[in-house]
């Protein structure tokens, strides 16, 4: 056997007095961590297999576990950090790209919290959401500029007037937040069921990713986005035309440029039929769409969509936040899209390449700023709403998103811890000991799907009535106002070229 | 003078009052209503804005302008004759104030648009040609401002109380069939004479008590279509958004209120299937045109007077009418002081316009 230069990651530190060896923690660990010695009588650990994801921590009935970062570093400096001595022993081990899961966790800006929000004081009064209306029902979808009516004639009537203009299809959501795209293949079903239930009692979508959609899922389809991406896993007529929206993924923030991959092993039977390919295959999604090599492909790929769908639902257009997303976005628009998603640097996966999620893209806030400046000088924001995507962490997130230009934001990482994910960035082994990015029977049964459903409702609802208590504050009381508001957001700790880009003003400057 | 005044938000007294038979109205009682309310005001800033009062250039654009000096008036001047004939010219009359000081210079000019000027933007209204001299003296020109901008029609104010700024302007010397006029109650010291009320664009002038919320979204909305938002003022972003609504989209007065006080969602799910989805499609579209947060505002028109709240009532206005006479005010004593005994006389529900309008 060769020599592993690795040490552990994290140590499991058990306090032998508090352990009773009842090996709750042997059967919780799906990395093998925990073993029952016969002979000894006694659990030991393995703490070079320990992935940190806490389980074992958390349902040890006596708190004998602690689950701490080990302490025995490499001989790290400044310029050979730990990660990176470590990701060098791993790759002269196995001569494989470096796979990792979630979001970009590097020490890059994180624009939300260097933006401060305003609040109203003497003369402006502030609302109180408990006692006035406070609303954050948000339509998403294209829109025409003006409307045109005519009159009725009719004295009897509220409103003297008949609208002449037809709307295009929109979504409606009850507050301002989706559940991202995440493939059945990359979670399990009962978190899929979740995510599903809980966006129907939210009146808000969930995206189903590019995995399709399982059949038993189509009943939830008023409150589904089903998405067509470069694999066209699962695409067909009825799965296009049981989704309120049909999403096209161009690209993720986690990694921009590159597809996918959901190894044979995860393709079970129930797989295998959602997606459309035989059972134990590899699942590649292409880097591009090969029938995608221009804006006038895409163009084409969406008014095929609406034509399959007789135009009832939005299309909305998904990239990965880059250099020049204001252009393409642009693009987009033109070419049809009636809703355009970006998702930023901080965006999760479920695989990507270390190295790709770490390095390409750009923070979301800059691309989100950028693109609806682009899109109003144009004279084109009306004609398509702006979803973001890419580690939104609370309310106040969402609250500064909006005020930067967005109309509504996905979140999946925060879904997912709602669910009981601690961020261990494990997704892709398909070892998930907290049963939600894993498609083993044994593990998947972690996830009561009532009891997430509950969660992601609460979840939502708690930033729904954070998301009022600044708006009152604000001294607004529809979310409408706030959009694009960037007059009541102040930059904080920034350069000058930060704040033009995100067009706010230094924390200090009045209006 | 300082152009680039920083934002003022505050309390205010507004007031209004349109004969419906065009009859016209003494100067006399628009500063007794709005003098009633001097409590309402701190002295830093009043005007007035009356339609019919120049009959005999009915048909010619009237500008009303402040100059900081000669020189930006020349070079103003130089302007307006390329574009426009000049029909007539006159510094606008004023009495001697001992409290008005550091006044601008204050003239008015009668303009018709030059007939190589139509040719040049045929596609333009001749609205739109005006509005966009407005918007070019106004953001280009140093020194020069242009206070109101329509026909027979025309905007006075300045820094003072509303009663200083009425025997300023002389406005018991002048007759209207419409009236509107705002005391102001700034929460700093007011470097500019353009930032006070009424504010003129083409034959719209606005006086409003408020501060909105949404001014960043409104703001932003308008510069889409070509306004240049150079006051940092919400009444400045109320005013475009009307003539936005009224002349750029042709909406209905009752549908433009609906779109910048919208009903709230839970009423318009009662509504009726129709009109449910009308109300959404306003909401929908003209979002961004909400007026969110406490306001109170009268605008004046060629045609009639408009009162309206913000959709929660932040802010106090009364209406009330006698005769042909359609009255609107801050506080009832405002039409009490020159109607004791109206026929009619209530409070607008939030987000329902008071209309009143010419009945020839």
């Amino acid at each position: 056997m060769k020599l592993s230069f690795l040490y552990p990651e994290f140590q499991v530190i058990r306090d032998e007095s508090k352990c009773i060896q009842c090996e709750v923690c042997v059967r919780q660990c799906a990395f093998g961590v925990h073993t029952y010695d016969k002979d000894e009588k006694k659990v030991t650990s393995d703490n070079l297999k320990c992935v940190g994801c806490h389980r074992c921590a958390t349902l040890c009935p006596t708190q004998a576990l602690i689950i701490s970062r080990y302490p025995q570093d490499f001989r790290e400096n400044y310029n050979w950090r730990k990660d990176v001595i470590r990701d060098i022993f791993k790759q002269s081990e196995s001569g494989g790209v470096l796979l990792t899961s979630m979001g970009c966790d590097k020490e890059y800006p994180i624009y939300w919290d260097k933006l401060l929000l305003d609040a109203s004081q003497v003369t402006n009064p502030s609302i109180d959401p408990l006692r006035e209306p406070m609303e954050l029902r948000t339509y998403l979808g294209n829109k025409p500029e003006k409307l045109e009516f005519s009159v009725k004639n009719n004295s009897q009537a509220t409103v003297n007037y008949k609208l002449l203009t037809k709307l295009s299809p929109q979504l409606e959501l009850e507050t301002p937040i989706m559940f991202s795209a995440m493939s059945y293949g990359s979670i399990s079903y009962n978190v899929c069921l979740a995510l599903a239930q809980a966006a129907k009692i939210l009146g808000i979508y969930y995206n189903t990713g590019e995995g399709g959609l399982h059949k038993d899922l189509y009943k939830f389809g008023k409150n589904t986005i089903v998405q067509v991406a470069s694999g066209r896993f699962g695409v067909h007529s009825d799965y296009l035309n049981v989704a309120a929206a049909i999403e096209i993924k161009i690209g993720q923030g986690a990694k921009p440029g590159i597809g996918g991959h959901l190894p044979g092993e995860k393709v079970s039977k129930e797989i295998s039929e959602t997606r459309m390919i035989p059972e134990g295959t590899d699942a590649i999604s292409p880097a591009p769409h090969h029938d995608i090599y221009s804006i006038e492909d895409l163009s084409q790929l969406i008014f095929a969509l609406k034509e399959a769908t007789c135009y009832t639902k939005p299309i909305i257009v998904k990239i990965a936040a880059v250099h020049n997303s204001a252009s393409i976005a642009s693009g987009m628009v033109r070419a049809g899209a009636d809703i355009i998603a970006l998702d930023g640097v901080r965006g999760g996966t479920g695989a990507a390449p270390t190295r790709i999620r770490d390095n390409v893209g750009i923070p979301i806030e800059l691309a989100l700023a950028s693109v609806d400046e682009r899109l109003r000088k144009e004279g084109i924001r009306h004609r398509a709403s702006i979803v973001i995507a890419g580690g939104i962490r609370n309310s106040a997130d969402v609250v500064k998103a909006i005020a930067l230009g967005a109309d509504a934001v996905y979140i999946a990482t925060s879904a997912l811890i709602a669910c009981g994910c601690h961020l261990c960035q494990k997704c892709y082994t398909g070892k998930c000991n907290w049963g939600i990015a894993t498609q083993d029977p044994y593990l998947m049964k972690r996830i009561n799907p009532d009891i997430a459903t509950e969660r992601l409702v609460n979840l939502i609802h708690a930033w729904s009535l954070e998301i009022k208590e600044m708006l009152g504050g604000m001294g607004i009381n529809a979310i409408e106002s706030l959009r694009g508001n960037r007059l009541r957001l102040r930059g904080i700790g920034l350069t000058d070229t930060e704040l033009k880009l995100l067009g706010v003003k230094p924390a200090g400057e009045s209006l | 003078m300082n152009r680039i005044e920083p934002h003022i938000p505050g309390g205010c007294s507004v007031a209004g009052i349109l004969n419906e038979k065009k009859g016209f109205i003494k100067g006399e009682q628009i500063i007794k209503m709005i003098t009633v309310m001097h409590e309402r005001s701190n002295g830093l800033g009043g005007g007035f804005a009356g339609w019919g009062i120049y009959p005999d250039n009915k048909d010619d654009w009237c500008f009303h302008l402040f100059f900081d000096n000669e020189k930006s008036r020349e070079f103003t001047e130089e302007y307006l004759k390329h574009d426009y004939e000049i029909m007539k010219k006159e510094e606008i009359p004023t009495r001697k104030v001992k409290v008005i000081d550091k006044r601008p210079l204050i003239w008015r000019y009668f303009l018709r648009i030059n007939r190589e000027k139509k040719n040049e933007f045929y596609e333009l209204t001749e609205e739109d040609i005006v509005m966009n001299s407005v918007m070019k003296i106004n953001e280009e020109f140093e020194g020069a401002f242009v206070v109101s901008s329509g026909k027979n029609m025309g905007v006075f104010k300045g820094v003072g109380y509303p009663e200083d700024i009425a025997e300023f302007y002389r406005i018991d010397d002048y007759q209207a069939y419409l009236w509107i006029a705002h005391g102001r109650f700034p929460t700093n010291t007011p470097g500019w004479w353009g930032g006070a009320h009424p504010f003129g664009l083409l034959n719209w002038a606005l006086v409003h008590n408020g501060e909105i919320s949404s001014y960043g979204t409104n703001k932003r909305y308008l510069e889409g279509f070509g306004y240049r938002l150079m006051l940092q003022t919400d009444s400045e972003a109320i005013l475009y958004l009307f003539d936005l609504l009224l002349r750029k989209h042709n909406l209905p007065f009752e549908i433009a209120c609906m779109a910048l006080a919208p009903l709230l969602w839970d009423e318009i799910e009662r509504m009726n299937e129709e009109e449910k989805q009308l109300l959404k499609a306003i909401r929908m579209v003209y979002g961004s045109a909400l007026i969110n947060g406490p306001s109170s505002l009268i605008l004046g028109y060629k045609n009639g007077m408009l009162g309206l709240n913000d959709r929660i009532k932040l802010r106090p206005l009364i209406a009330g009418r006698k005769d042909d006479l359609f009255y609107l005010s801050s506080e009832e004593c405002g039409i009490r002081e020159i109607c004791p005994e109206p026929d009619k006389i209530w409070a607008p529900k939030a987000g329902e316009p008071a209309i009143g309008e010419l009945k020839l």
